[in-house]
């Protein structure tokens, strides 16, 4: 607590305190990065502060402070966020050799805008009464009749999800991939539901067979429930893999900390350092040295889609459209 | 109404509502602004596969939501002014309660208890087949959770009127032979009008603005749309022409105001005390007590409840100093904010009183648009100006200080407190200007032929009459700002976190249950003024 009182007096002196600092603006909330920070502000000194904010708002936030804003790192979950801050202008490349061996390239732009720094997985999960693992192979396959009133789906309006068909479209282009949402929309055991809790909940009482969610939804159920009836799967195995989405970070355009802003983010994608960035919400470390939390690893491995995670949000726009278009609300 | 005063110099009395209006202007005039840039395919996607839909869900909503807390709102009124039955007093402050539970919250709890996966039908289902149990997934009921949310406004608002009509209309009522119902249907209900009518469009702003409860019922309207275009598909373009159609909802809605209220006086008959209970005896009054025990459980006891064990699952590990600071910081705002906003919307509604010309209407009308736009966008469209500012300001020092900061005006109390005002003004102006109506020009007549006028007018006269309402407005406007949430976090200074942004930490990752200590939280700091509100209101 007394590090909190004295966080809190440290922000409210800073203009006066000269000691290095970093600003990051995190869509991330404080309870996630809140450890990772006090643990690299021990380690190095360097002080940080964070604001919270939805990606949005933050975004339109930094584009309204131009050349005046105290941020020097935007730390985002979705490449399709960072993907609009880097065409917006907002971020800066940065050239870092570091980065460049702790991160895979399909997890960071190409122009090095910004780099992921865990890993969520959206795959395929069943009710185990229902049905066995080998019912089970691709996202496409649920636009199969077989599934007609077995599938639960959360809203298209969820960036996971626009994310997803964005993968579906580089893979299968557009005409194909409308097919296979109007598929899954035919399908719907009930309308499409708010969030990825809700829907894995909705597969543990049977009200459908068969859903898509993020891993780490799973986990913090399994965690509260151990003998809950739902298995995961690990979708399109004998395809092009699961589809993979980043929480990641980037240096602002107008950062007036930069090598501060850099060392940060270099600092998370170390092996020390990724356990803490991934465990706490049961997602993947991004370094590929680094094992994930046991819970996790209990999953088995799986082939990761190799597609940059950037084309997620370079057809955000035509996803959302198609999502529309095929009645996916 | 005729105008009870000319003023020597209208010019000066359009400059501070000139002022006040450019304060809600401003931020909806940026937001508008790229209205004219081309908006291309992304309209006309819109057009071609939702825009039917969101306007006919939009509206659907808003004629379900003003109904529902109109019939909520003044059945509870009436019962609990006028009438006396079991656990009036009780009932009285305490159908209050639910303005303090924010609405998504409730949404999110409600839907929880009652869908598919929820505990009631898990245990229905203990029993065999339930296939006709209705879906809360639905339009009716996302319309049932918003009116059992928003239905205080009406309630406190049409309460207020209810006790100040005085007793002397129900006696000479029943004196002429009326019955209590013909004397409610025919006396207390038309003239309680102006209230009634307040109440409801605050409802239906708030309901045009809403995107945390429609989106946990994944329910389309032109403010989930709004997000679409601009955080899905960047369109800002497309977004400020859906924001604008929304607008022009709102501007309707304040026409239908005025011209419901035109060419009538409100004014108190006799002296303002409380109406004479109407005793309720028998399964008469068993029903009221009834009718208020089943809104007060669904709309509040329940979900609290619900709220509570999750909080309680929990706290060991969420439950901190922080808190201190979270209530303190929360209290600090919403106080400000209110005692700012409250004295503006005196301001305002003075003016338009005393000014009866149509530019002066429109004026003050105008700056009460804010509550129908949705948070995020006015959050945004409020900053924006505000940066400007400050990279204005910083760029003029950059001369003569070697390491110019990066904020001045943004990131500063002063700031939230214009962005809030901007967006509640409604919510004190409504209140306000309904109690003035009480006050009669032959009120005014006297006090001036005595020598009374400006200034002591307001303080002598005004003010003591207006006791009730500007208690309303403080109210209403304190526990809004503790709940809201995008304009917190767009414009607060570093590391000043409140309970509203604990929430949101909290949902953010969708991790409602750590949400609900926060949420009690809000909820219990919010139920004090309500308390003192009651209390007070029942003295007078």
């Amino acid at each position: 607590m007394k590090r909190i009182a004295a966080l809190v007096s440290l922000s409210l002196l800073s203009g006066v305190v000269a000691a290095e600092s970093v600003t990051v603006y995190s869509a991330r909330n404080d309870q996630l990065v809140k450890p990772l920070f006090d643990a690299f502000s021990k380690e190095t000194g360097i002080e940080v502060r964070t604001l919270t904010d939805k990606e949005g708002p933050l975004l339109e936030k930094l584009k309204a402070e131009g050349a005046n804003t105290p941020a020097d790192v935007l730390l985002t979950v979705d490449a399709g966020n960072l993907w609009a801050a880097a065409n917006a202008g907002l971020l800066k490349p940065v050239q870092s050799a570091t980065l460049a061996a702790n991160i895979p390239a399909h997890l960071r732009d190409p122009g090095n805008q910004w780099f992921g720094l865990s890993v969520r997985a959206r795959t395929m999960f069943y009710n185990k009464i229902k049905l066995k693992p080998s019912d089970l192979s691709t996202y496409e396959d649920l636009a199969n009749v077989k599934w007609k009133g077995k599938l639960c789906l959360r809203t298209s309006k969820k960036v996971y999800n626009q994310s997803l068909v964005g993968m579906l479209i580089e893979e299968n282009g557009e005409a194909k991939t409308e097919q296979i949402v109007k598929g899954w929309v035919a399908n719907l055991a009930t309308d499409p539901l708010p969030d990825d809790t809700k829907l894995l909940e909705a597969i543990a009482a049977g009200q459908c067979d068969v859903g898509i969610a993020n891993t780490y939804y799973f986990g913090r159920l399994i965690e509260k429930k151990k003998d809950l009836p739902v298995g995961l799967f690990w979708a399109n195995q004998q395809a092009g893999g699961v589809h993979v989405n980043i929480s990641g970070a980037g240096v602002t355009r107008h950062a007036k900390n930069e090598k501060a802003a850099i060392r940060l983010i270099e600092w998370m994608s170390s092996e020390k350092a990724q356990n803490l960035v991934a465990d706490i919400n049961l997602e993947y470390p991004a370094n590929p040295k680094v094992k994930p939390d046991p819970l996790v690893a209990s999953w088995g491995t799986f082939k990761q889609n190799q597609i940059n995670v950037n084309k997620a949000g370079e057809n955000q726009v035509a996803a959302t459209k198609l999502m529309d278009r095929a009645g996916y609300r | 109404m005729q105008a009870s005063a000319t003023p020597r110099h209208p010019a000066l009395n359009y400059l501070p509502a000139l002022l006040i209006t450019l304060v809600t202007l401003l931020p909806v005039g940026v937001v508008l602004s790229s209205l004219l840039q081309p908006a291309g395919d992304v309209w006309q996607h819109l057009l071609d596969n939702l825009l039917l839909e969101l306007t006919l869900n939009t509206l659907w909503l808003m004629l379900g939501v003003g109904a529902g807390s109109a019939i909520l709102g003044v059945s509870l009124a009436w019962l609990t002014a006028a009438c006396h039955f079991p656990g009036r007093r009780f009932f009285s402050w305490a159908m209050m309660l639910p303005l303090a539970m924010p609405t998504y919250v409730l949404a999110f709890t409600l839907i929880g208890l009652l869908e598919f996966t929820g505990p009631l039908q898990t245990w229905l289902r203990g029993f065999g087949d339930i296939g006709g149990f209705p879906n809360i997934r639905s339009r009716g009921g996302v319309i049932l959770v918003m009116s059992l949310a928003l239905y205080p406004y009406v309630y406190l608002l049409c309460r207020n009127a209810f006790l100040t009509q005085g007793r002397r209309l129900l006696e000479v009522a029943q004196s002429l032979g009326y019955s209590p119902r013909r004397g409610f249907w025919q006396l207390a209900l038309p003239m309680a009008r102006p209230w009634i009518v307040g109440g409801v469009s605050l409802v239906l702003m708030e309901t045009l603005a809403d995107f945390g409860t429609v989106a946990t019922f994944n329910y389309d309207t032109f403010t989930t749309g709004i997000y679409k275009a601009w955080y899905a598909m960047f369109s800002l373009p497309a977004a400020s022409q859906l924001a604008s159609l929304l607008l022009l909802l709102a501007l309707g809605l304040m026409l239908a105001e005025l011209r419901l209220r035109r060419g009538r006086q409100y004014n108190a008959a006799g002296r303002g005390d409380p109406a004479l209970p109407l005793l309720l005896t028998g399964w008469r009054a068993w029903l009221a007590s009834a009718w208020c025990v089943l809104i007060l459980s669904t709309a509040f006891l329940i979900p609290l409840a619900q709220l509570l064990i999750w909080a309680w699952q929990v706290a060991a590990t969420d439950l901190d100093q922080r808190y201190l600071y979270f209530v303190g910081h929360s209290l600090l705002l919403a106080g400000l904010a209110a005692l700012l906003i409250t004295a503006a919307s005196l301001v305002l509604a003075y003016l338009a009183r005393n000014n009866r010309h149509w530019g002066m209407q429109l004026l003050t009308r105008l700056a009460t648009l804010g509550y129908a736009v949705p948070g995020a966008v006015l959050a945004v469209g409020a900053f924006i100006p505000v940066a400007w500012l400050d990279n204005l300001l910083i760029d003029s020092l950059r001369p003569w200080l070697s390491n110019p900061p990066t904020q001045i005006i943004k990131g500063t109390l002063f700031a939230m407190l214009v962005a809030y005002m901007a967006r509640f003004l409604a919510v004190g102006y409504q209140p306000v200007e309904s109690a003035l109506q009480r006050i009669t020009p032959n009120q005014e007549y006297a006090a001036r032929s005595l020598g009374v006028s400006g200034l002591s007018l307001l303080r002598r006269l005004h003010l003591p009459m207006l006791r009730g309402g500007l208690l309303t407005g403080l109210l209403l406007v304190f526990v809004d700002v503790m709940k809201e949430m995008p304009i917190t976090l767009m414009t607060r200074p570093f590391g000043w976190d409140t309970l509203a942004i604990r929430v949101f930490e909290m949902t953010s990752e969708g991790e409602w249950q750590r949400a609900a200590l926060p949420s009690v939280a809000l909820v219990l700091v919010g139920l004090l003024p309500v308390i003192l509100l009651m209390r007070n209101s029942e003295k007078t």
